[in-house]
């Protein structure tokens, strides 16, 4: 589903499905982002989302204000560096690799590596907490 | 039309989120948790969304117009820079913390959540302070702009 919406995305409106790169877009963030079709696509992103969220509820940590910081500084990375990097696990990951793109192939692995760095980091921190 | 089209296509998005469970935090920090107990999950996602998404850029590719004889806007830079490398680690430093990419962000948005709205409102900032650093720099070398990423991957 993820990968027709992206490929469909692509064939109708003759843009690649970055979510990233939309929200830069729809707050007008992008030259030549495409502003309106980036709002309504997040629009049917959230509102659909939203329904089916509705029906198949998503466990999601409740925020203590010990761990507020940390989601916070998450947030800012994730911001600041698919800005930086041009794309996430959408622009990059499914559309990016989808057509053979090299600079989206690094882009991928360097992210993923660096995800699961996090992970690991974090929960040798966390230490015998699990 | 292609309004229509847009709207549509977030929609299915969407949903192929939560279908997928990728919208779910601790199924992505399981994802990425090699070194403990593992679950590769969603690399089947990824590789299932590839799938349509090549054949799509194919026929695109072959066709040289969108469906609706619009213009493709496909990236065309090749140039692999600091900027990407540096770019794509912090991301997955960040994904990795929270377990939260931009589509799920947006998605999970919906729930009202205070961990969904206080992450969105960290990425946003994320991205002004992108922005604030991107024009700082407003006379730049030639060489420098060239690979100014007017097209991006995203």
């Amino acid at each position: 589903m993820i990968g027709t919406a992206a490929g469909a995305y692509l064939l109708l409106a003759g843009r690649v499905a970055g979510i990233s790169g939309m929200i830069a877009g729809a707050l007008g963030l992008q030259k030549g982002g495409a502003q309106g079709l980036s709002i309504l696509f997040l629009a049917g992103l959230f509102v659909t989302s939203g329904v089916a969220l509705a029906m198949k509820p998503v466990p999601l940590p409740s925020l203590t204000a010990a761990d507020t910081p940390l989601l916070v500084l998450a947030g800012l990375l994730v911001g600041y560096g698919t800005r930086l990097g041009s794309g996430c696990t959408s622009g990059h990951g499914v559309c990016g690799l989808a057509r053979l793109s090299p600079r989206s192939m690094v882009a991928t692995v360097v992210f993923m590596l660096a995800g699961m760095a996090a992970v690991t980091l974090i929960r040798m921190i966390a230490g015998g907490a699990r | 039309m292609i309004r229509l089209a847009a709207f549509l296509c977030g929609s299915l998005f969407g949903l192929g989120l939560i279908v997928s469970d990728m919208a779910n935090p601790a199924r992505v920090l399981a994802f990425l948790d090699v070194t403990g107990a593992w679950d590769p999950s969603l690399a089947l996602v990824m590789a299932g969304a590839l799938l349509p998404s090549a054949i799509a850029y194919r026929w695109a590719q072959a066709r040289q117009a969108t469906l609706l004889a619009g213009v493709l806007h496909i990236p065309q830079n090749r140039r692999i820079d600091r900027n990407l490398v540096a770019g794509a680690a912090l991301f997955g430093i960040g994904w990795g913390l929270a377990g939260v990419c931009p589509g799920p962000a947006v998605a999970l948005l919906a729930t009202g959540r205070s961990f969904a709205i206080v992450f969105m409102a960290a990425m946003l900032a994320g991205m002004l302070l992108y922005r604030q650093r991107d024009t700082a720099q407003p006379i730049m070398p030639e060489s420098v702009r060239a690979r100014d990423p007017g097209e991006s991957a995203s």
